[in-house]
């Protein structure tokens, strides 16, 4: 199968063939780092998850909405729409530190979700 | 921020004028990973980004004034006068012997592009609707259509997809994405989106609400009408470009180049009023924050030395040539390493950025790849313009 390498911005095309197993072959790459890729993107493809979560009533009042927020590493894409649904039921109150968790170990993957803004 | 700090860093006194309510700027918005790479050495989201300037400007002498407005830029004296109001402050002046422009820029919207059809509600510009979505809390509609595939439509519909809305298309008027081919991945083939390439947005047609857009696809330059086809949707998405936001600089009697709508400068990345520098997107339109730090960065270097009675020597001109849509800065000093940004007009595989002083081959770069929505970069040091007379040209080309 053909993909596209979204390591860095030259996006190698990528020809990736299953030999069986676990074991593949990549060409098309122009650094070793698009081999890894292609493994993961087969094996068990992952996706950093950003998103912006609610905030508790008085930071409403104070006109602060939304406290964005993100995956603390890339997560197993087939868990990403629950790992959503986790992060907008959530109700964040003020003050939030940047790094500050938010979900810990979500949806038992050992991936938190982390404030990526300070708010007062 | 960046220039700023970097000013203070050369003890000058310096403070930050700023419209919105906090620092930081479009990266407060802009929540997704892929910010500060270069700079930092790791994949920051746009907030992360921001904070981590927000804490070294909190840090200097460099006074804030947040919500506040500039109205006016004017020769005063020897320096400036700036007009500026806040709802707290009322209307504030400022008296400066040096200003750093650091505006940013705007989205074309529906008029830049001229779609015809009819007004109803429900056309916004991606920025605008990141900023609904991710600040303010609001979704602005449930069936999209991004019409422009640049990287805030690709991001956007990520965006949407991921707040539950159904995005039906992005269509791009081009035969090439805008955005970059990781984009293109993450946001479109990981949620089945179709891209249609070469098709022209023809019509938007809805009464009060969007219903949907008509769109017919380009062959060999032509508009193919009798294909055209509909898809319906309630909300419409522009990502269509962006312009460096220069009314305050044209009102100062700054003089904007028509090719990137930013003011053209010298190699000190001064334009052409005495003691008004220019950086960021205000100049030209970066595709990396870490390449608009970097800019800034060398802007308050400059001031400082400006403002230290240091002046660029002999400058020569820097002329864009093949396949190139422009270079800023448009001079550079021979006496030392001068950076310069260019945007490619083509996209190409295993190019070549060809370098000519006088009309003589100088130097020449492989580049793997070249399109216009990735800007390319390029270092001039003193050994490579050493055989630079009074009045010569720099150009720089693609083959």
């Amino acid at each position: 199968m053909e993909m596209t390498c979204v390591v860095c911005p030259l996006g190698c095309r990528l020809a990736v063939e299953r030999l069986g197993g676990d074991d593949i072959s990549v060409s098309g790459n122009r650094c070793p780092r698009g081999a890894i890729y292609a493994r993961e993107e087969l094996l068990e493809p992952k996706r950093s998850v950003t998103a912006t979560c609610r905030t508790a009533p008085p930071a409403l009042e104070r006109g602060i909405r939304r406290i964005p927020c993100r995956s603390s590493a890339p997560f197993p894409r087939e868990k990403v729409d629950g790992l959503l649904s986790e992060i907008y039921r959530l109700e964040v109150s003020l003050p939030v530190r940047l790094g500050q968790v938010l979900i810990s170990d979500a949806l038992g993957t050992g991936i938190d979700v982390v404030a990526s803004r300070s708010l007062e | 921020m960046a220039a700023a700090l970097e000013l203070d860093a050369r003890g000058k006194s310096v403070a930050i004028v700023e419209r919105e309510a906090s620092l930081g700027g479009i990266l407060e918005q802009c929540v997704h990973a892929g910010f500060g790479l270069i700079h930092f050495k790791e994949e920051l989201t746009g907030p992360e980004f921001a904070e981590r300037f927000e804490g070294r400007v909190a840090s200097s002498r460099i006074e804030v004034f947040c919500g506040c407005t500039v109205l006016g830029l004017e020769p005063d004296g020897e320096g400036h006068a700036l007009t500026s109001a806040s709802s707290s402050l009322g209307v504030l002046g400022f008296k400066a012997r040096a200003v750093v422009l650091a505006m940013g820029c705007r989205e074309r919207n529906r008029g830049n592009v001229r779609i015809p059809g009819s007004r109803p509600a429900g056309v916004y510009t991606a920025g605008l609707a990141q900023r609904l979505v991710n600040i303010d809390g609001y979704v602005p509609g449930k069936e999209v259509v991004v019409v422009g595939s640049g990287d805030i439509g690709l991001i956007m519909a990520r965006r949407m997809s991921w707040i539950g809305c159904k995005v039906r298309a992005v269509v791009e008027i081009l035969p090439y994405p805008s955005g970059l081919a990781r984009n293109i991945v993450q946001c479109l083939e990981d949620f089945s989106i179709p891209l249609y390439l070469s098709h022209l947005t023809t019509r938007i047609y809805g009464d009060r609400r969007v219903e949907g857009i008509e769109v017919a696809p380009i062959e060999n330059g032509a508009l193919m009408a009798h294909k055209s086809f509909a898809i319906p949707c309630d909300t419409v998405l522009l990502s269509v470009g962006l312009v460096p936001e220069n009314e305050l600089s044209r009102g100062a009697g700054v003089e904007l180049n028509p090719m990137t709508n930013g003011p053209w400068t010298d190699s000190y990345l001064m334009t052409g009023v005495p003691g008004v520098f220019a950086c960021g997107n205000v100049l030209h339109v970066h595709d990396l924050v870490d390449y608009a730090v970097e800019e800034a960065t060398r802007a308050g270097r400059f001031a400082a030395r400006w403002l230290d009675g240091s002046r660029p020597e002999r400058e020569l001109r820097v002329k864009a040539g093949a396949n190139v849509r422009y270079i800023a800065p448009a001079k550079v000093e021979p006496g030392r390493d001068n950076k310069l940004y260019l945007r490619s007009m083509i996209v190409k595989n295993d190019a070549a950025l060809e370098l000519r002083l006088d009309g003589e081959p100088l130097k020449s770069y492989k580049k793997a790849h070249v399109q216009p929505s990735e800007m390319l970069t390029a270092t001039l040091g003193p050994e490579d313009l050493s055989g630079a007379k009074p009045g010569s040209v720099l150009e720089i080309g693609i083959a």
